[in-house]
């Protein structure tokens, strides 16, 4: 990639994007750099990894987490009384331009028909959404690392076994086995939920790991390790595993967006979280016969499941045109170099 | 080729019965079929514990259960037997006998959905793969990135509340105001002007006449009272089937091509003077009839394609049968239309439902009730369409990029090929190959999403079918329903492999 193009002036960084800069710098980078070179000039990213870390925070910091506080005075279980008729007080039009100013007021996002406070329990509700999003996707991700490593590692009858599991697992749709499990362990609160449809979310990375390793396990530098006298564990989590990150990175990331949905979805028919916990579905679900008349019970968790699930696919993309290039947005005229090879199966 | 496909049969039955395994042990587990006799007051109540841990072999741990269930399900594999044994629900209803009417319920939307997800997502792909890094291909790649962060169950609620309440509300005194006319016509002149392209002075034009187009047939209809009798009529049907028979000749053969021109032609004028000719048959047809008349359709525009002759036949019969099965189209839409009224009347004039897939008690011929299933099944099919329409779009759009980046498009190109002519005939074929195993994934994630849609719409499908035996901990329906889903998922993918390896010389089966 960085290959030194000896003399000739190097272009002002402004005006050049990120991976064409790489390669004409003469300084080699390591691809770490060059990757995350990749990512930081992606605005879109960028900005997207920003506010989804600004909402999560956010979400914790204003009802806190368990017995710690938050700055929030409202807990998302606590019933207050009904006031301005369950109104949001949240104002953001400054009074010169003839609003309120920007305040919060009592009950930001207004009250549900209890009078529980709907900023607290929006908040919960993204609580659990990142919590899911985040466990769901490690477990997810380190089941399917280990065993599409070791299936496309040792190949023959364990890759064969493995997959045949795999499969016996794929059949099933997302939305059902997670129904299933959601209906088993969805009184057992968020945490217990989430790892438990990790173990059901593994299969898509799995496979996508031992494609890659079926490649990298051909390349010189396996052949070098083992010769050096490297143990299989050793070659498959030292050598192989690191060149194989990139599918690993994005496909976690896009399992997490996914993982949000899923989540919502569930709670949204009765699996998934249960009150007196919430969730942004369950939020949706519980309300929505209350839309004509109370409109904005709706429109809080809807809003922020859609910005969620969004600002993590826009990660998961910049992550790829990082990792990948290739797929980068690519020109009719570059398209020669760019282009992948074909897939040639069993030529004769 | 027999030997693999026998293996990979026998294989997707291996797969299929431990999947099923491992369904039935965690429904099994997590269920509580006696729940609620537990908790009822009747004096009965033992008796009635015992009766359905009688009929349901609750004595039997789930493992050692699902070898019994297996068993009646393999029954199914005695051909014309009619030995199927799937079991009872909790209220002993055979789940054999319910299964085919939710089986149709979601069959039925969720081919729609299929099929208009391709039409549309396909097309846009292409069309964004054209433009590409145009305003159109940036606006739809945002789109598609927020479609695929919708949830369904978002999507379905908002329908509910906004499209069809209001599309009901706005019934009640069908008058457009001006301010949405301008709007709507500025918004269709926009998206006309980016879809088609062309210079400065070209997109202006298109932006003018779409665009006071639109806001002009809106203002006509609105005023003449359309949404309450609508119907297309004798001059815009002639318009219509014209206007099918130019585009269909254009795109797939091209204005200079004489033969193709006749075909689209002569289908044109069949479909005109069928329209004219058969009302009155129309009005005593069946669901029956109107297959026939599909059929024969078809085939008359086949035949015409192949009579037309030529060098190029296979291109004017699919000339012909495009012109003629849209033709047909436009002539069932008129006629359909024509009992909107009594539709109307027979829903109070509120006939967008949110509820069910039929208006209860409603009887009427074969238009009155298919108008009725349409006006049910649009909202659910949206919702289920919008979701995979993404994923068809960014696939076509990138397969369609790399297509064309290849050298057989530039010999195409090379040797004065117009751009027509390398776009439809060279390089949407190939396109078309990697999205075979996109349809399979697809069939599955929409049968999933099926349980949202049905349960938002309260559909009487596979879905509901799913959730209310889940609710109860009434397991044989949930495995009813794990069963068709599971074969239709590897059905398709097994159809995917063999369509790809048919289609791609490059991919050989051993």
């Amino acid at each position: 990639m960085s290959t030194p193009t000896g003399a000739g002036p190097i272009p002002p960084p402004t005006e050049t994007p990120a991976d064409e800069l790489a390669v004409a710098s003469s300084v080699p980078e390591s691809q770490g750099r060059l990757i995350w070179r990749r990512f930081v000039g992606n605005k879109v990213a960028v900005v997207s990894v920003i506010i989804l870390l600004l909402i999560i925070l956010f979400s914790f910091s204003a009802i806190g987490l368990g017995p710690i506080p938050g700055w929030w005075k409202y807990g998302y279980k606590a019933l207050n009384p009904q006031e301005n008729g369950g109104n949001p007080t949240l104002s953001v039009l400054p009074q010169f331009l003839g609003g309120n100013g920007i305040s919060l007021g009592e009950h930001p996002f207004g009250q549900d028909r209890i009078g529980k406070d709907y900023f607290a329990m929006t908040m919960r509700g993204i609580q659990n959404s990142a919590l899911v999003m985040v466990v769901l996707g490690l477990i997810a991700t380190v089941v399917g690392v280990f065993v599409g490593a070791i299936a496309g590692y040792y190949r023959g009858t364990v890759d064969a076994v493995l997959m045949r599991i795999t499969d016996v697992f794929i059949v099933i749709p997302a939305l059902v086995i997670g129904s299933v499990v959601g209906h088993w362990f969805g009184s057992l609160g968020a945490p217990v939920l989430a790892i438990m449809l990790g173990f059901f979310s593994w299969m898509g990375i799995a496979r996508l790991v031992r494609g890659e390793f079926l490649s990298l396990r051909e390349r010189e530098f396996v052949e070098a390790a083992r010769v050096a006298g490297a143990s299989d564990m050793r070659i498959i989590f030292k050598h192989i595993l690191p060149n194989a990150m990139g599918v690993v990175i994005v496909s976690a990331t896009l399992i997490m967006a996914s993982a949000i949905l899923l989540e919502t979805a569930l709670s949204y028919l009765g699996y998934g979280i249960r009150s007196p916990d919430v969730s942004l579905g369950l939020l949706i679900s519980s309300n929505q016969s209350a839309f004509q008349t109370r409109p904005w019970l709706f429109w809080w968790p809807g809003a922020f499941i859609v910005s969620l699930a969004l600002l993590v696919n826009f990660v998961g993309d910049g992550l790829r045109d990082a990792f990948d290039p290739r797929h980068r947005r690519f020109k009719l005229s570059k398209m020669r170099e760019t282009r992948p090879e074909p897939e040639l199966e069993d030529r004769p | 080729m027999v030997s693999f496909v026998l293996r990979r049969i026998l294989v997707s039955i291996l797969i299929l019965v431990a999947a099923s395994f491992l369904m039935y042990v965690m429904v099994g587990y997590s269920a509580q079929p006696l729940q609620d006799l537990q908790g009822s007051n009747s004096p009965n109540k033992q008796q009635l514990i015992n009766a359905r841990v009688a009929l349901l072999n609750l004595d039997v741990p789930p493992p050692l259960r699902w070898v019994l269930w297996i068993g009646g399900v393999a029954k199914c594999a005695i051909p014309f037997a009619n030995a199927c044994d799937l079991g009872s629900t909790i209220s002993n209803a055979r789940v054999i006998d319910i299964l085919p009417n939710a089986l149709a319920a979601t069959v039925q939307l969720v081919t729609l959905a299929l099929v208009l997800a391709i039409l549309l997502g396909v097309t846009i792909g292409i069309i964004t793969a054209l433009r590409q890094y145009s305003g159109l291909d940036n606006t739809v790649t945002f789109i598609s990135f927020f479609l695929y962060s919708l949830p369904a169950f978002l999507v379905a609620v908002l329908l509910k509340e906004f499209i069809a309440i209001g599309f009901n509300d706005f019934l009640r005194d069908p008058v457009i105001g001006s301010v949405a006319l301008v709007a709507i016509g500025l918004v269709v002149g926009a998206i006309w002007q980016s879809l088609l392209g062309g210079d400065g002075r070209r997109r202006l034009v298109v932006f003018l006449v779409s665009g006071l187009a639109t806001s002009g047939v809106l203002l006509l209809m609105s005023a003449t009272g359309w949404f309450m009798h609508p119907g297309l009529g004798a001059i815009p049907v002639v318009v219509l089937v014209a206007a099918i028979a130019l585009g269909a000749a254009t795109l797939l053969a091209g204005l200079r091509n004489r033969r193709a021109l006749i075909t689209a032609g002569i289908n044109a004028v069949i479909a005109l003077v069928a329209y004219f000719t058969l009302q009155h048959l129309f009005d005593v047809s069946s669901a029956g009839t109107l297959i026939i008349l599909a059929l024969a359709t078809a085939a008359v525009g086949l035949l015409s394609g192949f009579l037309a002759g030529g060098y190029d036949r296979g291109q004017n019969m699919r000339v012909g049968i495009v012109t003629a099965l849209l033709s047909g189209a436009v002539v069932l839409l008129d006629r359909f239309m024509q009992s909107w009224g009594a539709l109307l009347i027979a829903t109070n004039g509120r006939p967008i439902a949110t509820v069910g897939s039929k208006t209860p008690g409603l009887s009427g011929d074969v238009w009155l009730t298919g108008l009725d299933t349409f006006a049910h099944l649009t909202l659910p099919t949206i919702s289920l369409l919008l979701i995979s329409f993404a994923g068809y779009t960014r696939y076509s759009r990138a397969g369609m990029l790399e297509v064309l980046s290849l050298d057989y498009i530039r010999t195409a190109r090379a040797k004065g090929l117009p751009e027509r002519t390398v776009i439809v005939r060279h390089a949407f074929r190939n396109m078309l190959i990697p999205l075979t195993t996109l349809v399979a994934f697809d069939v599955g994630a929409l049968l999933g999403g099926a349980i949202i849609t049905e349960k938002v719409f309260a559909i009487p499908g596979m879905g509901s079918l799913f959730n209310a035996g889940l609710d109860r901990g009434d397991l044989n329906p949930v495995m009813g329903y794990f069963l068709i889903v599971a074969v239709m998922a590897i059905t398709f993918n097994f159809l995917a492999d063999m369509a790809y390896a048919g289609l791609d010389p490059r991919v050989r089966i051993r």
